[in-house]
């Protein structure tokens, strides 16, 4: 150990506090904006329920188009999680066994996606659909294909690095006990697996329920419409206080499920006498921006 | 042997066999459209699927407009703003991950909590925070009336794009560098000290570049998606003033009957990138090799 600690920097607690503030409160505002009582996202007017469920014809609730928007997310997030999550698991397993040319390849074309802008691959699927494979519709078919190429890399990545942090010893372990290949890697490591899985699922909800550019390249007019693009079309408009609640009601979607998520994981480490708990969890579902 | 590699490759097939055909596939599409030809009525693009007969003059005329003419100052107004985005976005973002991973001490949970708050937050709930406070009438705009400054921030105004950037991406580049420097072995540092490095001279010829690859990499990792966005400056500015790359790129596929130039434009975009990957792939390449010696 050494004799000389770190040397502390006076500025640095009040910049961190300060920018925790500063990435907060405007949203923090723009939530409270939603029980304004008047036509104003800027002006307060007193409290209300209004925009939430009071107007019987705009509020989020009430309003015909925005919950659409709503279901039309929920949908789209939850179809891309079920598909792209055995997808994207069986891809980490195999790739990460696998040997040789091939191997390499197979992981090229994984972690490109990572690093490719969306406006990149929105652009280029638009194309695609549009002109190569055009029996696939525009819109909700077209936008879960998207999503799905855009969010299989993220499971990938996240279930390779607890494959690499299990190694291979307890499959070897197994299969010197007569369990087959299958066997091992049905009962001994998918079970293992259990937390990546659970923590892609949840990046993979929050990703596609907030994403923006693929889904709306690939939309096909208001039927389409997810929240996020909702949001898009009419902040520069003179929306109401309803828009905000649209927007609160997503956020507040992504951190439910990502709380769940955390104390799920978290509860799972407990049981299975692995070390960290909610701090291990946070690491799990953040892993995507190592 | 062989029946082992027969079930990994089995496994992986699925996966591979998607991205190759939603993700490579259209990436030679986009070659296609953008070296294809123009129907002479609708002026639509029509594809070439083959290579041989690709067709460059179109992508030519994009390019000399991209050096001397009309698309010249959208390039250099992309990066201006992209690498004064980054810059401030580092100014704000180092002494954060540095404190997360040095000595936030007991309350660090707490601070790392809230610090990852943001990365969850919709992109477009923090964009429309900001134009409710930056609106004529907003709380903003009123709070720096009250000292004589009447700006409109919303009317294609460089300094709030530039910002809207920074609070896009802030927490995208703090979340990887404070990964890198948790990760870092802080004995090194220890170990300069005790040999009589000042804390100064023990940050610049230590930490700067042990952490030099993880800082190159996050970088890189904001960098990218700012070169492709639009949508910030859509709704922070919505003006021709402040236009971007992407914004064109958008304009030309999304809006427009000319998707071939939208094409060429995605084209050029993605050479850029792969530029500025290469250059990353080749530093941190240099650093692995430093390291290992």
């Amino acid at each position: 150990m050494s004799t000389i600690a770190p040397r502390r920097i006076r500025v640095l607690p009040i910049l961190a506090w300060g920018y925790v503030a500063w990435s907060l409160v405007p949203v923090l505002i723009a939530v409270a904006y939603s029980f304004n009582d008047g036509r104003s996202r800027t002006m307060w007017q007193g409290f209300s329920f209004r925009w939430w469920f009071g107007d019987p014809n705009a509020s989020v609730f009430r309003d015909e188009s925005m919950r659409q928007a709503i279901v039309n997310s929920l949908v789209l997030a939850t179809a891309t999680m079920l598909i792209v999550a055995p997808l994207g698991i069986a891809l980490a397993v195999g790739s990460h066994r696998m040997r040789g040319k091939i191997s390499s390849g197979v992981q090229g074309l994984t972690s490109i996606p990572l690093i490719t802008p969306e406006i990149v691959v929105g652009a280029a699927l638009l194309l695609t659909i549009t002109r190569l494979f055009s029996g696939i519709p525009l819109g909700f078919p077209a936008q879960l294909l998207g999503n799905i190429t855009f969010s299989i890399s993220a499971v990938v990545v996240i279930v390779r690095a607890r494959l690499v942090s299990i190694g291979s010893g307890f499959e070897e372990a197994a299969r010197d006990l007569g369990a087959t290949r299958m066997q091992a890697l049905r009962y001994v490591l998918m079970p293992m697996l259990w937390p990546s899985v659970m923590a892609s699922l949840v990046v993979v909800f929050a990703t596609v329920i907030d994403d923006f550019v693929i889904t709306s390249f690939l939309s096909a007019g208001v039927d389409s419409e997810t929240v996020p693009l909702r949001i898009y079309s009419s902040v520069r408009g003179g929306a109401t206080p309803a828009l905000n609640a649209l927007a609160t009601l997503l956020v507040a979607t992504t951190f439910a499920a990502l709380t769940i998520a955390l104390f799920a994981l978290s509860h799972w480490r407990k049981r299975h006498g692995e070390p960290g708990g909610i701090r291990a969890a946070l690491a799990d579902i953040t892993r995507m921006g190592e | 042997m062989r029946r082992n590699t027969r079930i990994w490759n089995g496994l992986a097939a699925p996966g591979a066999a998607w991205l190759l055909t939603f993700f490579a596939v259209p990436f030679y599409a986009v070659a296609c459209v953008a070296f294809g030809s123009i129907d002479p009525v609708f002026r639509d693009a029509i594809p070439q699927w083959n290579p041989l007969q690709w067709d460059f003059a179109q992508a030519q005329d994009v390019l000399a407009s991209a050096l001397n003419g009309p698309l010249r100052g959208v390039f250099i107004r992309t990066f201006i703003f992209v690498i004064a985005a980054m810059m401030i976005c580092f100014l704000i973002g180092f002494p954060i991950a540095y404190f997360l991973a040095r000595h936030a001490g007991k309350r660090r949970l707490l601070l790392l909590t809230l610090i990852i708050m943001p990365f969850w937050v919709n992109y477009l709930m923090r964009m429309l925070s900001w134009v409710n406070l930056l609106s004529p009438s907003g709380l903003f705009s009123r709070f720096m009336s009250n000292f004589g400054i009447d700006y409109n921030w919303l009317d294609g105004s460089p300094i709030t794009v530039v910002l809207g950037l920074v609070y896009g991406y802030v927490p995208f580049l703090i979340l990887p560098l404070y990964a890198t420097l948790e990760r870092m072995d802080w004995r090194l540092v220890e170990a300069a000290r005790d040999l009589g490095a000042s804390s100064r001279q023990a940050f610049r010829l230590v930490t700067v570049p042990t952490a030099k690859a993880g800082v190159a990499a996050a970088a890189i990792l904001i960098a990218l998606p700012m070169f492709g966005d639009y949508y910030t400056n859509d709704l922070l500015s919505r003006s021709p003033k402040t236009e971007m790359l992407g914004n064109q790129i958008d304009f030309y596929i999304n809006n427009s009957s000319q998707p071939q130039r939208g094409a060429i434009l995605v084209m050029m975009l993605s050479v850029l990138l792969l530029i500025a990957l290469s250059w990353y792939l080749r530093s941190t390449a240099r650093v692995g090799k430093e390291q290992v010696r």
